[in-house]
């Protein structure tokens, strides 16, 4: 999977968990500040991510993550995936 | 939603445990009778079930274990599906007082009624938290209400299952997932055998009922708090000590 597919999936699971439309989940949406994510809204994300992607996220690797951009690219770290 | 609510309840071999495991059966859970050291009760209890038309099976759990948590909840996922309801029931006592209370036996005792729980409930959560229903019923004690001598560490731990099951309660119960424990008065188990006579008959003089508890009065209010029904009960504290604490 290309960095590209992989942003596409990734941002299609956290529309469907934070329950927005797709349109709205930009590499640059802030999950606070413009998705209206809570700190619970978020580690359900992430559950969903590592189900969908077999990979295991520690909660002290959550914690820099403030945008989509980045929740894609520790997804990518995960999987290996060069960005 | 159609799907069955499986149930896994630790330390039901025997007592409590055991009573509430066949009472979520009769309400039509698949159930998962957890044990650390008595399979063959486990596997009794879960015989039972079955032959009454139920789905169940005995599964080892070491609640203080991490690893054995882990593989408990994998086996009942596999064996029955996931866990919906979590009844956090293993138990371990001993009393002594305090001034020369063994630091061992206090570890033991919070790892086992306070960690315990943590683990179990941690682990189930991920599964509730995606299906946006679950309840977790943790079995506490009148001694998490108020003080006992000789029991320390014991009304420790189950002081601090409250404040989990509170915390919990606050963190999930918008996902339709709730937590809530029951605190039993006096019950004649294993657990309570070793209770000496006159600590047994002050307990009762001070109990409106008269006498101990049975394990299936226990069992029955853990059963209505793991139902769909109690869904606009969250965070509570239920004694169930025939007016003990009243
Ligand atoms: N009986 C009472 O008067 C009373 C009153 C208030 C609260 N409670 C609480 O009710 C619960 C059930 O107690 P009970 O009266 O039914 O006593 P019990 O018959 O002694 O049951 C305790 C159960 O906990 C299990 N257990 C202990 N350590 C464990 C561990 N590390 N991992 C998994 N399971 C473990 C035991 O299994 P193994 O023997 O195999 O270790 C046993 O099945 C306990 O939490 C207890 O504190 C009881």
């Amino acid at each position: 999977m290309d960095k590209a597919e992989l942003q596409e999936k990734v941002c299609s699971i956290l529309a469907e968990q934070l329950a927005i439309p797709v349109e709205k989940v930009t590499p640059e949406a802030r999950f606070s500040e413009d998705l209206d994510a809570d700190s619970l809204d978020l580690v359900e994300a992430v559950l969903a991510l590592e189900e969908e992607f077999g990979v295991s996220i520690p909660e002290e690797e959550m914690e820099g993550v403030k945008t989509v951009g980045q929740a894609v690219d520790l997804v990518a770290t995960k999987l290996g995936a060069d960005a | 939603m159609g799907e069955e609510r499986v149930a896994l309840v630790t330390g039901a071999s025997r007592g409590i445990g055991r009573a509430a495991g066949l009472a979520l059966a009769r309400a039509g859970s698949p159930v998962a009778f957890g044990y650390r050291s008595d399979p063959v009760n486990a596997e009794e209890a879960a015989a039972k079930v079955a032959a009454e038309g139920g789905r169940a099976m005995a599964v080892p759990i070491d609640v203080a274990d991490e690893a054995s948590v882990a593989a408990a909840f994998d086996r009942v996922e596999a064996g029955l599906g996931p866990v919906r309801v979590l009844v956090n029931n293993a138990g371990f006592s001993r009393d002594g007082l305090a001034v020369k209370y063994p630091t061992g036996a206090w570890d033991d005792t919070m790892d086992v009624n306070l960690r315990g729980a943590f683990l179990c409930s941690r682990r189930a959560l991920a599964g509730m938290l995606r299906a946006r229903w679950g309840r977790i019923v943790s079995v506490a004690s009148v001694a998490a209400l108020r003080g006992n001598a000789g029991q320390i560490a014991y009304s420790a731990s189950k002081s601090g299952l409250l404040g989990l099951t509170r915390s919990l309660a606050r963190e999930v119960g918008g996902r339709g997932i709730t937590a809530n424990a029951v605190c039993p008065g006096y019950v004649e188990t294993a657990m309570t055998e070793a209770t000496r006579q006159d600590n047994v008959r002050r307990y009762l003089d001070v109990t409106p009922a008269g006498r101990a508890g049975t394990p299936e009065e226990i069992a029955a209010v853990i059963a209505f708090l793991a139902s769909p029904e109690a869904s606009y009960v969250n965070g509570a504290v239920v004694p169930v000590d025939g007016g003990m604490t009243a």
